[in-house]
């Protein structure tokens, strides 16, 4: 799973790093979506799935064989 | 696929006796016919209602509806635009304009570091209503005070203004005043806001507003913007604290689960945010004909977001009736979708987090003092659903 942040779309709701506060930070400054590691190790990956899930602005995608994403 | 949709001809105006929690039966009903039908809009106007939770989280996604005011196609005349700083009510990118300047003053590290400060809040309103006690009115003592401080101290209110402030907010917020004494309310707390933010611009300090007057936001907007943060930040969370302990005092299971396991109060908070869904509904306007579950949704349309609904499809959350604070519930629209997803979220959950689990360790016995049936609910067409008051009592010598 290789992870990708937008962070022009990103409302800096934080919700990835709540979901997944290993994987996701937010900029200090103006709150948008930091992503600390692109490729998360398996154990916080249902995490990072999740973050992608409820993200509200769609700013995150990870790309895996099925979907495709960029 | 030209399935003729049911029809909702108006919003229903009461809860099911029994089960103040859960969506007026009417709501429940048009779900079960589907995620979308067929409405008229108090006004006249037709419209759509969605209750379903993935159509309603779709057009959240979706810039093809607008939130802007104006096209709000709700009544036979137009209404007026947003006033400035009103962000909720615009589209892109004047919402982002608004909403960018304010978004690395509420992460959540951000507010996790409030936790302390939420704390200390929390154990003060405790202390009163002990002292008080053995009976309390937990809007007053405990629900409405506790995230009046905090987002007074994050806009800067300054401490002496502090109390006059308050009472103005209350008068707006506080069972159904007329249309005089609303008009008179909120002109006051304009006010107010507008004399603050003139005064952050004179002299800025460590506060939300002070750090706006950096941004290229204009006075009025600014005020706008205040206001707009105060209204979310008060009612929302008041409400929450309230009708969340009512909640956990009609199921006692949950609160005993809680109580022994303090590890779970994360999940609690998210289900009862679910479970609740204090902001019941949005509205949004097809900027263009849209296919929407089998239908068409024709330019100019508003369609109705029951997000009270969606947070209890048995498609997305299996026994939705039921509170289950063990549950996963994350994904629930108790805070919305898409671009306009509550910037104050993480605040909501810091103080519903500290707040609640402090009052059952403060009051062990804490309990209802009415029959729950007499709990008097905000009538169903406030925006915000919650309760007038909410009378509790405890024993004397547990304190
Ligand atoms: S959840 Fe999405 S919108 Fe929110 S901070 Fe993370 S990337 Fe940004």
């Amino acid at each position: 799973m290789r992870l990708r942040v937008d962070r022009e779309r990103c409302i800096g709701a934080g919700m990835c790093a709540l979901t997944a506060p290993e994987v996701f930070d937010q900029d200090a400054d103006d709150g948008r979506v930091l992503l600390l590691d692109a490729e998360p190790s398996a154990v916080h990956r249902a995490a990072a799935r999740m973050a992608v899930g409820v993200c509200p602005s769609g700013a995150i995608t990870f790309n895996e064989p099925q979907s495709g994403g960029p | 696929m030209a399935e003729s949709p049911h029809t909702v001809t108006t919003l229903p105006t009461t809860r099911q006796p029994g089960c103040p929690f859960d969506p007026p039966a009417e709501l429940l009903d048009a779900r079960r016919h589907g995620p979308i039908s067929r409405y008229t809009h108090p006004g006249g106007r037709p419209g759509w209602l969605i209750t379903g939770y993935d159509l309603v989280r779709s057009v959240l996604a979706d810039p093809r509806f607008s939130s802007r005011k104006e096209l709000m196609n709700v009544v036979d005349f137009e209404l007026p635009p947003a006033s400035p700083g009103e962000f909720l009510l615009t589209d892109e990118p004047q919402h982002s304009r608004y909403r960018k300047p304010l978004v690395g003053r509420f992460t959540v590290r951000r507010m996790r570091l409030l936790t302390e400060r939420v704390e200390q809040v929390t154990a003060a309103c405790l202390d009163a209503m002990e002292e008080a006690g053995p009976s309390a009115d937990l809007v007053a003592s405990f629900a409405r005070p506790i995230p009046a401080v905090i987002i007074c101290e994050l806009l800067g209110v300054p401490y002496e203004e502090r109390d006059s402030f308050q009472r103005q907010t209350e008068a707006l917020m506080s069972g159904e005043p007329t249309e005089e004494e609303l008009i008179a309310a909120y002109t006051a707390v304009q006010e107010y806001v507008a004399r603050l933010v003139a005064a952050k611009r004179a002299h800025p300090t460590d506060d939300v507003l002070s750090e706006l007057t950096d941004s290229d936001l204009t006075d009025e907007e600014l005020q706008g913007v205040g206001l707009t943060l105060l209204a979310a930040g008060l009612d929302t969370t008041a409400n929450m604290l309230s009708l969340g302990t009512f909640a956990l005092l009609r199921n006692p299971a949950q609160l005993a689960a809680l109580r022994a396991d303090p590890a779970l109060a994360d999940r609690a908070v998210e289900e009862l945010l679910r479970y609740l869904t204090v902001a019941k509904s949005f509205m949004r306007t097809a900027l263009e004909d849209v296919e929407l579950g089998g239908q068409t949704i024709e330019a100019g349309t508003t369609v109705v977001l029951s997000y009270h609904t969606a947070n209890r499809d048995p498609e997305r959350f299996a026994d939705p009736q039921v509170l289950d604070i063990g549950r996963q519930s994350v994904g629930h629209l108790a805070f919305g979708h898409g671009i306009h997803q509550c910037l104050g979220q993480q605040l909501a959950r810091v103080e519903l987090r500290v707040a609640l689990p402090a009052l059952f360790d403060r009051f062990p016995a804490l309990r209802l003092a009415v029959p729950p049936e007499e709990v008097e609910l905000r009538p169903e067409f406030a925006d915000i659903f919650g309760v007038k008051s909410l009378p509790v009592t405890w024993d004397e010598e547990e304190s």
